[in-house]
């Protein structure tokens, strides 16, 4: 009798976890659906066509525009300019923590990098806004308005540095110190084992960190809405405002917005195609992982 | 001109070679030539282990030297102060002197760069890079400014180290897609490719198959024409076979050191009889 | 045409080569130092322009529009209190759940590797549609409103890969031998893990979910998503009222115009700072603890 309780009570439990677990597909079931649900409504009254190949953007005012292409220009303009600003300090530090620096110096600076990281991204905006636009953008760039994608590509850029940074800093480590001695042994200096052996060789590993940063990057919200203002702007310029996917999404939900309404829609549309850009990022980052981690483990 | 194969006798079929008349003093070789390296009293520490202790003598020009020993004995640590490639092991301290052509080595004058382009080193696992065979050949010579044809170069190279053969046809297909024994060949090609005057061998066939241990024992026979090699191995009857002189090593300290066919006919040493005789390690 | 062994026709340049290995060992140190200052100026900016708006009013009036010198962060803080304790009451339950399941109880097939890749997945989506999921389903389809429930049920959302990911590695960190040990003692399954391997576990994922949580404060985009950038002057007071929070609050203020709100932004930077620091250090107090017990 006992025994049937018990077993009765191990199966509850079992389920009870397998739910748990489940939760998560629930939740990758509900983004899909939610934004293919809406953004189905949306298409009625918008063409796909003039959605993903449209150029210009208005969709809260007449006359109205339906074109994401100037939102994806501003995400990438950011973005890209992120990656400027953190690639070279990312993997500069990775080189300098994995070859150069002795443990303790690498355990005293790498958490200090995390830290980078762990800063909300409303105070990176909060920093851009207040100190990097106006003191030291302004001074070089007398011509910079107030919103503008270099103070947000700047801001994003130091946030994901420790993105960069750890990642590469983990494909130089599983580089074998077999590869560096041999490397020595045939009259290298450090900088030639460094850059010429296991740069190489950890190459995958350095483009998997840049795919997720690149990711990250087009992911933020607070820091590039307060640093990069709300117009919708298709431009190489970085000195002028630009909209991001994701400040959109953040300037429908300061309005009222009932729903049923083409602005409500939008929000699914323009949410659903942030969210394949990164899922495809993320995928193609995963696949070059995995093929890292084959070689080294 | 490229060099020209001698025919691949398996070393284990060659008898023992006709002793020449060399100088038995701790430094000479054939012909009075200056010992290629020399250690002094040298003693190597790792934080408060001892790895070598006092080791004292003189490695020929032009022959194979063999050091031999028990696990542990120090005859790695002792290997690696002569190209300096003990200076990435931390907490070493170095006492004594090295000397490389009369040149210390461990002068803080000296360019352990530059030291290790005339002293190349083949390790224990084959280490090839990820790239094409033919670049890791011409790795090193590239780094370090070949004025010549690398293309000659990495076939001299290849030849010399027994692998031409098996892979001119493939020379930019991957270094890794090679077998462990040919992997190891490459290894030797590339550290050869670099002209250097010394090789240093840390066990290079304890990774491998015996056929490919052969191939590779047949091939130091051959290096020791353009190379002054130093072995490393804990296989007595590897340098029973191919070194022409075989120091004996135990507990760090150098307990015998002398012509191979002495060592293993008639050791001065006990403990030398005791190792040779399989009564320990 | 053949090559001999001569050390002349090598050109090693060692004084350039090692120069321009000098440089770049510069190069790579100036890299990390600019990282390094990045932070120092961005907290030394934040302290400078916020400290002196700190204060005790601060921490206990709510905002002023009129007045922006008299203004405070009171409905915030209630806010992000009641946020987080609702978002730790929902996720770590469900958090640890999974990742005891899928540690301790799943078997490798092809339903938890689906699993596995999902939470992956879900940990790389941006913030902002977990957000988009909370509004239409919390806010919308379950009709709870632009309430503070709904605004913790998307934070669990949002951070349960981060909890799963954590307790899933601290599960595998325990040694199978106390596992074994336990099942020989004839433990059934949910003994041994409720029994001894959670209580093993208990210093990682306490980390972890501090870690979590750490973020989740931090969060602000899923809650503008649920509409809570409209003005709330009060506290919360039940599950179904609406709320704001403290990244929220500086967000707002940031974007104004006025200097003075920049500064009530930046006193509320710090105080935010201040939580996350606090949470950082007993995670990391957690953690030493536990590498001390272990030797």
């Amino acid at each position: 009798m006992i025994e049937t309780l018990r077993r009765w009570k191990e199966r509850g439990i079992h389920v009870w976890l397998l739910a748990c677990a489940l939760v998560s597909i629930a939740t990758t079931a509900g983004i899909i659906w939610v934004l293919a649900s809406e953004s189905v409504k949306f298409f009625v009254h918008v063409s796909p066509f003039e959605f993903y190949f449209g150029t210009r953007w208005a969709p809260l005012m007449e006359p109205r525009h339906f074109g994401v292409i100037p939102l994806i220009g501003g995400t990438f303009l950011v973005a890209a300019g992120a990656l400027i600003v953190s690639l070279p300090v990312g993997l500069a530090s990775a080189i300098y923590l994995s070859e150069y620096a002795s443990p303790r110096l690498r355990n005293l600076l790498k958490p200090i990098l995390e830290i980078l990281a762990g800063i909300p991204t409303v105070v990176y905006g909060y920093f851009a806004v207040t100190f990097i636009t106006p003191h030291v953008l302004r001074p070089l760039f007398p011509n910079v308005e107030i919103f503008n994608a270099a103070s947000a590509a700047i801001v994003v850029g130091i946030m994901i540095i420790p993105t960069i940074s750890s990642l590469c800093d983990d494909a130089f480590r599983a580089v074998p110190r077999s590869l560096r001695e041999a490397g020595y042994a045939l009259s290298a200096t450090k900088l030639e084992v460094s850059t010429r052996i296991v740069l190489p060789a950890a190459m995958s590993g350095v483009v998997a960190a840049v795919l997720l940063g690149l990711a990250r990057a087009v992911g933020e919200t607070m820091a590039v809405t307060l640093a990069a203002g709300m117009t919708p702007n298709l431009t190489l310029n970085p000195f002028v405002s630009v909209q991001t996917l994701t400040a959109y999404m953040v300037q429908v939900s300061q309005g009222d917005t009932p729903a049923g309404t083409i602005e409500y829609q939008t929000i699914f549309a323009v949410g659903m195609t942030l969210f394949l850009i990164t899922l495809a990022i993320n995928l193609v980052a995963q696949r070059v992982l995995a093929r890292f981690r084959e070689v080294y483990e | 001109m490229p060099l020209v194969q001698e025919p691949a006798i398996p070393a284990s079929l060659k008898p023992f070679r006709p002793l020449p008349d060399r100088r038995t003093a701790s430094g000479g070789g054939e012909t009075a030539a200056e010992p290629a390296i020399v250690t002094e009293n040298l003693s190597i520490r790792y934080g408060h282990f001892t790895a070598v202790s006092n080791v004292s003598m003189a490695i020929p020009p032009r022959q194979v030297t063999a050091i031999i020993g028990p696990s542990g004995c120090g005859k790695s640590t002792l290997l690696r102060s002569f190209n300096r490639m003990n200076d990435f092991t931390p907490n070493l301290s170095v006492s004594g002197r090295v000397l490389y052509r009369g040149r210390d080595v461990y002068d803080p004058q000296t360019d352990p760069v530059e030291l290790r382009r005339t002293i190349g080193m083949v390790f224990q696992k084959p280490n090839p890079f990820p790239k094409s065979i033919f670049r890791n050949v011409a790795w090193g010579a590239a780094i370090n400014g070949f004025t010549g044809s690398l293309d000659e170069l990495v076939e001299q190279s290849l030849r010399r180290a027994a692998l031409w053969d098996e892979v001119k046809d493939k020379l930019h297909s991957s270094a890794l897609a090679l077998s462990g024994g040919q992997q190891q060949r490459l290894c030797i090609a590339r550290a050869i490719a670099l002209q250097p005057d010394v090789l240093l061998m840390d066990e290079p066939c304890s990774a491998l198959d015996p056929i490919a241990t052969t191939r590779i024992e047949d091939l130091i026979d051959n290096l020791k024409k353009h190379y002054t090699v130093v072995l490393v191995t804990h296989n007595m009857q590897q340098a029973a076979r191919v070194s022409d002189r075989t120091a004996f090593m135990y507990m760090g300290e150098l307990v015998e050191y002398g012509k191979t066919d002495d060592i293993f006919t008639h050791p001065s040493n006990p403990r030398t009889q005791d190792y040779i005789t399989g009564r320990f390690g | 045409m053949s090559v001999q062994a001569t050390q002349a026709t090598f050109v090693p340049r060692l004084g350039a080569r090692r120069a321009i290995g000098s440089a770049f060992h510069l190069f790579c140190v100036l890299m990390l130092l600019l990282a390094v200052a990045a932070l120092g100026i961005l907290l030394v900016r934040v302290v400078m322009d916020g400290w002196a708006w700190l204060s005790m009013q601060f921490l206990t009036s709510f905002p002023s529009i009129l007045n922006p010198e008299s203004g405070g962060i009171k409905h915030a803080l209630h806010g992000t209190i009641w946020l987080i304790v609702l978002t730790g009451v929902v996720s770590v339950p469900l958090g640890i759940g999974a990742a005891v399941y899928l540690q301790e109880y799943a078997s490798s097939n092809r339903l938890t590797r689906f699993i596995q890749l999902n939470i992956a997945n879900l940990a790389g989506v941006p913030s902002i549609v977990y957000g988009i999921l909370g509004l239409a389903v919390f806010v919308r389809s379950l009709a709870l409103g632009r309430s503070v429930i709904a605004g913790a049920l998307t934070m669990s959302l949002l951070i349960l890969p981060v909890i799963i990911i954590a307790s899933k590695e601290a599960l595998a960190a325990v040694p199978n031998s106390i596992r074994l040990a336990a099942y020989a003692l004839g433990a059934t399954r949910w003994q041994v893990v409720r029994h001894h391997v959670l209580p093993a576990a208990a210093p990682g994922i306490m980390t972890g979910i501090i870690l979590a949580l750490s973020r989740a404060i931090g969060e602000a985009a899923p809650l503008i998503m649920l509409g809570a950038l409209n003005y709330v002057p009060f506290v919360p007071t039940g599950l179904t009222s609406p709320f704001s929070a403290l990244p929220i609050q500086i967000f707002s203020w940031t974007g104004l115009p006025q200097p003075e709100f920049h500064h009530l932004a930046a006193a509320a930077i710090i105080v935010l700072l201040a939580v996350l620091l606090t949470m950082n250090a007993v995670a990391i107090g957690i953690r030493m603890y536990q590498q001390k017990d272990r030797l």
